[in-house]
């Protein structure tokens, strides 16, 4: 790694001494990259090379096409003998939808014999008031009275705001799609952790499977299993599983050795070491985990809906396309709720301390009064639902709605401010997007082949290098080299503002408590709610297109920017602060000499998070009119076509990797330039 | 004064590095220091010979890095040694299967580990049980046992407290209980005293002695502080770079160390302390008085009050009665201000 580290020869009788050698390099690449993408056109009219501007047709590889039909052969005419390979989707269907019609059936529907409008009910649903209720007994079991009074709030809102029915349908999904992801990630965890080969055989599934937008899958779980609930389910927990296998397999890794020690001495056999030493030493880790499962799954109700999943999402969905503000609002804002409920009340889960034993010699009711109460109250309210109709659904009539309010809220601002957001909205544009899109759409795709290569290669080694150069060939050779330049544009202007924002509020929130505390809980409820809610304000100020899908990849990108600031300056070695005071530093001096240098490591890795997230963003911003790769996704989904959405899905994942890579190798060297590694 | 070997290790290699194994034959079995560095190897354990006997406190000592947490390690199987042999009481310990090598740690193996290793999820109680539930025993009968166990070193009442809310001393004497609730023969301590206050560390040795006074179990136990070492050791192994520099009582190391590293350690060490009257004493002259009788495992500095105020020389008795020899003050005085003697 030395070669690559960056040496500084001594400057030449005192000019240009910023010009070392490693700026030389990227400035001639700059320079080199401007050019051409300023005068491809002139020159492939000069030379009538149209080949310089587009990836000749005829060598196109139809990957897309190969992949249709492979996925034709699967449904269509694969079969084992016995059964076929519709079967086992079948089949896999069925496990999944038994689960989810007895929780739904238990949360809204109740038990019904006979079919349609024969159907008798023999069980009724539980009661609203007794769902309510044991969301506030978990609540206060695992933190207490304030925990339990949020949690409260969270669903009486969506009881009272009208949403209880749909809000019911997405509980039983994250139900259900959570304890397959949480157990399955479990299991590939330890697998994983056991053996090398397993660890190394997942890895790049993992990184592909948290890379590949989501869009991209949706389409053969769609072809494979239908439209439907269950095609969701499926897609959700495929989407919220990586984390919690990744984070399985740090937490066993990070389970003290003497305590391994002490279990194998204590002659614990292969199972019992991991099952009652290393798991329950690791819980707390892992249900950090479970909870990245549950926020995931939310994150997905929105985007499952696309594919069959309803309750609030769809509603979500359906009052986009309708414009209807109001609706959007409210159901978006159900799903926030939600989410801000069960990442709390999960979380709580994780950091509970455990608590001495209940005395023995008390009777069962009166050693478990929760358990009790909530086993009381959830009888009585459901029996008293079979009578008085206040306690089966919240009434209809009784319920209060804010979507009037939003849309008028709404309609004031773009009369009173359309002007001043219309002046930012052209200045940005003018300035900032346009210029950059012309740059990079400008790059004719041999040179943009070949400067990736050398900048991936200059990071990280000439095996990078070519590994990105061959993702960008990939990406040219399906024809998608235009629409890839476009994500590229939109990421990078984005990357760039979430960094200018977030950067000074992180070093900000790292050098003062309170700022930190301010910016900490936003940036916290920021992170918790889904993607997706961010287009809903965005659509309604400033309409679809480049513009607003900008500001929604900013808002959603801008968290980990600012941790990661935040974290870097707060880690700093409290000494060489010291010395630097001592040395008589002023604030300024203190911050540019000494913190943000030493910052630099965690700066970016936090870029590195910032692009992935603003990556995974820009596909769903696809839905306001973005002409990027996500478009591409996007439209392969509205057409069921396996082959082009997996080839574009790919297409956004090759850009990831590249993207972490680089960066992750740009930090590595300045970790070693500090000696930090 | 021939013991039993309950452990017998001879010859133990334990190298870290790539194909550590094909290293080992190519240079038939005993590396130099200089094929080592040639070949990026670390020699965390290098040829170590150890014998230990029935009933006695064998310890370990070594600086950090020397590698006496390998060595226990590879007495326990923890680590796979890379070459050499380990018997214990008869049966090759570096052959057997997983099945006995099992059946041995849970039956006769116990092990005490510096930061406690205590289960954070279970009780005082469900820790020191633990061994024998992963047994298999059933709940009444382990827990009884642990009741009892946790009684002994002290802690009664705090049985349903979780590991964080007890001080460090505390968490230990439950790692200590845990340790034998399996009535071990052989109990390993790995550095058990040394991530506690100093205050503490003494107590805690104390605590250590009066339990192998009561129990006689063969102990191997490591450390790094040479006065913790002197104070509890039979027999005191003393380590260096994967090597073994010594293996003596804490006397012989005093007064014949076998290095200069060793040499090293014992000069600051007050000998009074670890120099036993058996080893000072003098022919007993038939017609001279004398104060009394003192026990030969006595130390001169714990003797010195006595033999200061009496007039009289004191004889000095094994513990079987027969009378060795006896001390008069100067030779005593001789000893506690590190003059020569004779």
């Amino acid at each position: 790694m030395t070669d690559q580290v960056v040496d500084h020869p001594p400057p030449k009788g005192g000019k240009a001494r910023w010009l070392t050698g490693g700026r030389l390099f990227w400035l001639i690449l700059l320079a080199i990259t401007w050019a051409a993408s300023t005068w491809s056109f002139a020159l492939y009219k000069a030379l009538d090379a149209r080949w310089i501007v587009r990836f000749p047709k005829a060598y196109q590889i139809p990957v897309d096409d190969w992949l249709s039909d492979f996925t034709k052969w699967l449904v269509e005419d694969l079969s084992f003998g016995w059964f076929t390979f519709r079967d086992i989707t079948r089949f896999i269907a069925s496990l999944i939808e038994a689960p989810y019609d007895l929780v739904r059936s238990l949360l809204l529907d109740g038990f019904a014999q006979g079919q349609g409008q024969q159907a008798v009910e023999i069980v009724p649903a539980l009661s609203w008031i007794a769902i309510i209720f044991v969301f506030v007994a978990l609540a206060k079991y695992a933190r207490g009275w304030k925990l339990a009074a949020l949690v409260g709030t969270c669903f009486a809102y969506l009881a009272i705001f009208g949403q209880w029915a749909s809000a019911m349908v997405t509980l039983a999904s994250v139900l259900i799609a959570v304890p397959i992801g949480a157990i399955g990630g479990l299991l590939l965890g330890i697998a994983a952790y056991r053996s090398v080969r397993v660890e190394r055989l997942m890895r790049p599934v993992l990184d592909l499977m948290q890379t590949v937008p989501v869009f991209a899958y949706l389409v053969p779980i769609l072809v494979l299993f239908g439209f439907g609930p269950v095609a969701a389910l499926i897609a959700t927990v495929i989407y919220a599983m990586p984390p919690m296998v990744r984070n399985t397999t740090v937490a066993l890794q990070s389970v003290p050795e003497q305590l391994i020690e002490a279990g194998k001495m204590m002659g614990c056999k292969r199972r019992q070491l991991m099952w009652k030493v290393m798991v329950p030493a690791a819980l707390p880790s892992i249900m950090v985990g479970v909870n990245q499962v549950i926020m995931l799954t939310l994150n997905m109700v929105i985007i499952a809906s696309m594919i069959g999943a309803g309750g609030l999402g769809y509603d979500v969905l359906t009052s986009l396309r309708r414009l209807d503000i109001g609706g959007g609002v409210e159901a978006g804002f159900a799903i926030v709720v939600m989410a801000i409920a069960l990442d709390r009340l999960s979380q709580a889960f994780a950091e509970r301390q455990l608590r001495p034993q209940p005395d023995k010699s008390l009777p069962l009711p009166k050693r478990y009064p929760w358990v009790t109460a909530t086993i009381v109250v959830v009888v009585c309210a459901t029996l008293a639902s079979l009578f008085i109709p206040f306690f089966r659904v919240y009434p209809i009539e009784q319920a209060l709605t804010t979507g009037t309010i939003w849309e008028s809220t709404i309609a004031w601002i773009n009369i009173n401010f359309f002007d001043a957001i219309d002046a930012v909205k052209t200045f940005l544009l003018t300035w900032l997007l346009l210029p950059v899109k012309q740059f990079f759409g400008g790059i004719p795709w041999p040179v943009g082949i070949v400067v990736t290569g050398l900048a991936a290669g200059r990071a990280g080694g000439w095996r990078l290098g070519l590994l990105a150069a061959a993702m960008m060939t990939f990406i040219a050779a399906t024809g998608l080299w235009n629409k890839a330049m476009i994500t590229i544009y939109l990421t990078s202007v984005a990357v760039l503002l979430a960094s200018v924002i977030g950067i000074p509020l992180g070093i900000w929130a790292g050098q003062n408590a309170r700022a930190n505390s301010v910016i900490g809980a936003i940036i916290d409820t920021l992170q918790t709610l889904p993607s997706f809610v961010y287009l809903i304000p965005v659509i309604m100020l400033f309409r679809v297109g480049d513009f607003s899908a900008l500001i929604a990849i900013v808002l959603y990108a801008l968290a980990p920017a600012v941790r990661y600031a935040a974290h870097g300056i707060r880690s700093i070695d409290p000494e060489l602060i010291e010395v630097g005071k001592v040395a008589g530093c002023t604030n300024w001096q203190l911050l540019r000499r000494i913190k943000l240098p030493l910052a630099a490591p965690s700066l970016l890795l936090g870029l590195n998070q910032t692009i992935m997230l603003a990556l995974s963003m820009l596909v769903i911003t696809a839905l306001v009119g973005t002409r990027d790769l996500g478009q591409e996704v996007y439209i392969a989904l509205t057409k069921a076509n396996v082959g082009k959405g997996i080839v574009a899905g790919l297409g956004v994942a090759f850009l990831a990797i590249i993207a972490d890579r680089v960066v992750n190798a740009l930090a590595r060297q300045s970790r070693e330039r500090l000696g930090l590694e | 004064m021939s013991r039993n070997v309950m452990l017998d290790c001879s010859n133990v290699w334990k190298l870290y590095g790539p194909q550590a194994d094909a290293f080992l034959t190519a240079h038939n079995g005993a590396p130099s220091d200089a094929d080592l560095a040639k070949a990026k190897m670390i020699g965390a354990v290098r040829g170590a010979d150890v014998q230990i006997q029935d009933g006695e406190i064998f310890v370990i000592m070594g600086l950090s890095g020397s590698g006496k947490s390998t060595l226990v390690r590879c007495l326990s199987r923890l680590v796979e040694p890379s070459a050499g042999a380990i018997n214990f009481e008869g049966q090759d310990l570096l052959t057997i299967s997983e099945t006995d090598l099992i059946e041995i740690r849970r039956k006769k193996m116990g092990m005490v580990f510096q930061h406690f290793a205590l289960l954070p999820h279970l009780t005082v109680l469900q820790n020191v049980a633990f061994p024998l539930d992963v047994q298999g025993v059933d709940r009444t009968t382990r827990e009884a046992r642990a009741h009892e166990m946790i009684e002994t070193v002290g802690l009664k009442g705090r049985e349903d407290y979780y590991p964080r809310q007890l001080s460090g001393g505390q968490q230990q004497r439950v790692g200590i209980a845990r340790s034998l609730v399996t009535e071990p023969d052989l109990w390993f301590l790995d550095e058990p005293f040394s991530a506690l206050d100093p205050l503490i560390r003494r107590e805690m040795q104390d605590e250590f002695l009066r339990l192998q006074s009561m129990l006689k179990k063969t102990i191997v136990f490591i450390t790094h502080d040479f006065d913790e070492a002197i104070r509890l050791a039979d027999r005191i192994a003393v380590m260096k770079d994967g090597r073994i520099e010594q293996t003596a009582t804490p006397e012989e190391l005093m007064t014949n160390p076998a290095t200069p590293y060793v040499a090293e350690f014992t000069r600051h060490v007050n000998r009074s302390k670890v120099v036993k009257l058996r080893s000072i004493a003098v022919p007993v002259d038939p017609d001279a008085t004398y104060a009394g009788d003192l026990p030969a495992r006595m130390t001169v500095a714990e003797a010195m009050e006595q033999i200061d105020a009496a007039a009289h020389p004191f004889k000095v008795v094994e513990a079987d009665g027969e009378v060795i020899g006896a001390v008069d003050a100067q030779t005593a005085i001789s000893v506690m201000i590190g003059r020569s003697t004779k």
